[in-house]
């Protein structure tokens, strides 16, 4: 396999390739956090790890020219969406490799080549530019579907409750995807909202919402490939709660058992998404063990190769710094 | 050219514009079947239909996102905000996602959005509704702000506006709505420059928008003692033409910088920052200040809201007095 599929349109949908992107997905977040510790990372990250069946189910039911927002934890749906690993490892080391010359980091880094509208800083702040998106494109003829991803404490937001409205009464093509993990960083959703299913929100704009196991990616791409079809045939959007968890902390530092216990932790490491699709593919026979084995040594290796690239990427020079602030008007 | 009021000048322009270009489109709150709360938009959604006319619910940040989504794809949206006050109800949206985009991408996004939006003290709407706001706007590296000063100005910028691939705040002083300059077509600038709208030697003067018919009548005025005062139109507020200010300031050695913003901060601070660095760098001594709105909220009532901004009496007096002081 390669480092990274170049568009959505060209990754390959079969179960193999899916899992083998689930896969690229936690080795690119372990090896982020093994670079942090040699202090190659100057932010922080924000592990995927426990979600990947999410970014890389709805992914394969999207098409080429189809675009994703996403938030601040933004590899899964990245590397998903195909941006190359080695570029966005740059991105995360602040390297001039880097989709943005390393001047986004986790909290902005975009490729719009990749139709990835960019990771945000600002909770539920990618929601409506999901929705502009998708509005751009039917006004200029192109009948592109957004994804609009968010955790649960997004959905208290004002900027989520605006653009479900809006994109539900223009009938835009959207989807929106909320990887609900239980915590808005330390508060569980059951503290932070009266209602069971954050799909029953979809309900107050005139929308289906959707509940399915985030885990499962089966499920997920079920429940995205109806939301797809409706939003493509002009039929507007859909809500999906995606039920999930996050493994590590809010972000790398966070390691508090204040808010979750260990043996939470530890159950959903039970209910992990790739060793569920693995099962699957042992049972099926699709995969063996010397199958996996093997597509673990290509993704280590693939993970291994964007690394080394974004470690010998240099520096942007200093005076890049007061560069691309204005369009148009670039200091030659 | 025929007298035309600002509203008119502005509404013919995104008609115009619109006409030549179906990548533009209007999104706002009531821009299309009313027309726009200041008539602005007026006629548009007859003309070019509901997809590229929106009424949009009261959602800013909905809507400001919206606008910046489309934009990040290659369409053109020219977004209303109902008055500028209500763009900071979406200053997320403003200030995180559509100002550093073009950076945070190393320069492979571009944001070519407009956000128009009516300013200006009075109108008896009380501490909400008529904020300046634009000097807040000065700290948003990446955002444009430009403000016009006359009808003919207005065509102009918004014009360039909206050929700009970056995000712009078009700010339209509403009490220039209904006033009408019958002014020629304008000499063409470049977008980010400063107009010199009046040639002078003694005193140099600063203003953008609503301030600028305040400066020009007490020039005339000062003109008929033998003052001969430089007005200078700003047009763009954020970034400044520091170039065309500072030449003006080392001709003529005096400064006064008029702000419809409350005092402390902002646009004149600014105007006063950039000449005192560039008299420290050069050994000079410019006699400067500036005649800024007081610093507290705007009045319900007309006699208390139009006393909180400099009127034409004050500039005039201010410029005298600037005038008359001998250079250092």
């Amino acid at each position: 396999m390669s480092t990274g599929p170049a568009s959505l349109a060209s990754t390959g949908s079969g179960p193999r390739d899916l899992l083998a992107r689930m896969l690229l997905i936690r080795r690119f977040d372990e090896k982020l956090l093994a670079l942090q510790k040699l202090g190659a990372v100057p932010g922080h990250s924000s592990p995927y790890v426990g979600q990947e069946a999410i970014a890389v189910g709805v992914a394969a039911e999207l098409a080429c020219g189809d675009m994703v927002a996403s938030h601040h934890r933004p590899t899964g749906h990245a590397l998903a969406a195909g941006l190359d690993p080695g570029r966005l490892f740059a991105e995360l080391m602040g390297r001039s490799g880097g989709y943005g010359r390393g001047k986004a980091g986790k909290h902005q880094v975009s490729s719009l080549d990749h139709g990835f509208l960019g990771a945000n800083g600002v909770v539920g702040g990618g929601i409506p530019i999901a929705v502009g998106a998708a509005l751009g494109q039917r006004l200029q003829g192109r009948r592109a579907v957004a994804v609009a991803y968010f955790g649960d404490g997004a959905t208290n937001t004002g900027a989520f409750h605006e653009a479900l409205n809006l994109a539900a009464v223009w009938s835009l093509p959207v989807v929106f995807c909320c990887e609900n993990n239980g915590y808005a960083f330390s508060t569980k959703v059951e503290a932070h909202q009266r209602i069971k299913d954050i799909a029953e929100r979809a309900a107050a704009y005139g929308m289906p919402g959707a509940v399915v196991d985030g885990n499962d990616i089966e499920a997920v791409r079920s429940a995205a490939r109806e939301a797809v079809l409706r939003a493509r045939a002009g039929q507007g959007p859909t809500l999906i709660d995606a039920k999930t968890y996050r493994w590590y902390g809010q972000y790398d530092a966070d390691t508090s058992l204040a808010y979750r216990t260990q043996d939470e932790i530890d159950s959903w490491k039970e209910r992990c998404p790739i060793e569920k699709l693995r099962a699957q593919l042992s049972t099926a026979g699709v995969l063996d063990a010397n199958g996996f084995e093997a597509l673990s040594r290509e993704v280590d290796a693939a993970i291994g190769r964007a690394a080394e690239w974004a470690l010998a990427s240099p520096k942007s020079p200093p005076g890049e710094a007061a560069q691309h602030v204005y369009a148009g008007e670039e200091p030659a | 050219m025929s007298a035309r009021t600002m509203q008119q000048a502005l509404r013919e322009t995104i008609d115009a514009l619109m006409a030549a270009d179906p990548r533009i489109f209007v999104i706002g709150e009531d821009v299309g079947v009313l027309g726009g709360a200041f008539g602005i938009t007026g006629g548009l959604l007859d003309r070019y239909g509901p997809e590229r006319v929106r009424d949009a619910p009261i959602s800013e940040t909905a809507i400001l996102g919206a606008a910046i989504g489309a934009a990040l794809v290659g369409a053109r949206p020219i977004c209303e905000m109902q008055f500028v006050d209500f763009t900071f109800v979406a200053l997320d949206q403003l200030l995180h996602q559509a100002a550093p985009a073009h950076y945070a991408s190393g320069g492979a996004n571009t944001v070519p959005l407009v956000i128009r939006a009516n300013y200006g003290v009075g109108g008896g709407t009380g501490p909400q509704d008529t904020g300046t706001l634009y000097g807040a706007m000065l700290q948003f590296p990446g955002l444009t702000v430009v403000i016009p000063s006359s009808a003919a100005e207005a065509a102009a910028l918004l014009r360039q506006a909206v050929e700009d691939p970056n995000p712009v705040l078009f700010l339209e002083p509403r009490e220039l709505y209904r006033s009408s300059d019958g002014a020629a077509d304008l000499p063409p600038l470049p977008f980010r420059k400063a107009r010199v709208l009046r040639a002078g030697n003694d005193v140099a003067c600063f203003a953008a928008g609503g301030m600028m018919r305040k400066a020009l009548a007490a020039a005339e005025r000062l003109g008929a003692e033998g003052v001969s005062v430089e007005v200078i139109d700003l047009r763009c507020v954020m970034p400044l033409d520091e170039e065309t200010i500072l030449a003006s300031a080392a001709r003529t050695g005096r400064v006064l910088a008029l702000d419809e913003a409350p005092r402390g901060g902002g646009l004149a601070a600014e105007i006063l920052a950039l000449v005192a660095e560039a008299d420290a760098a050069q050994g000079r001594r410019t006699l400067a200040r500036r005649l800024s709105a007081i610093a507290a909220p705007i009045a319900y009532a007309p006699h208390l809201a139009a006393a909180a901004v400099p009127d034409a009496a004050a500039v005039e007096a201010a410029l005298r007095a600037l005038a008359r002081t001998p250079l250092p």
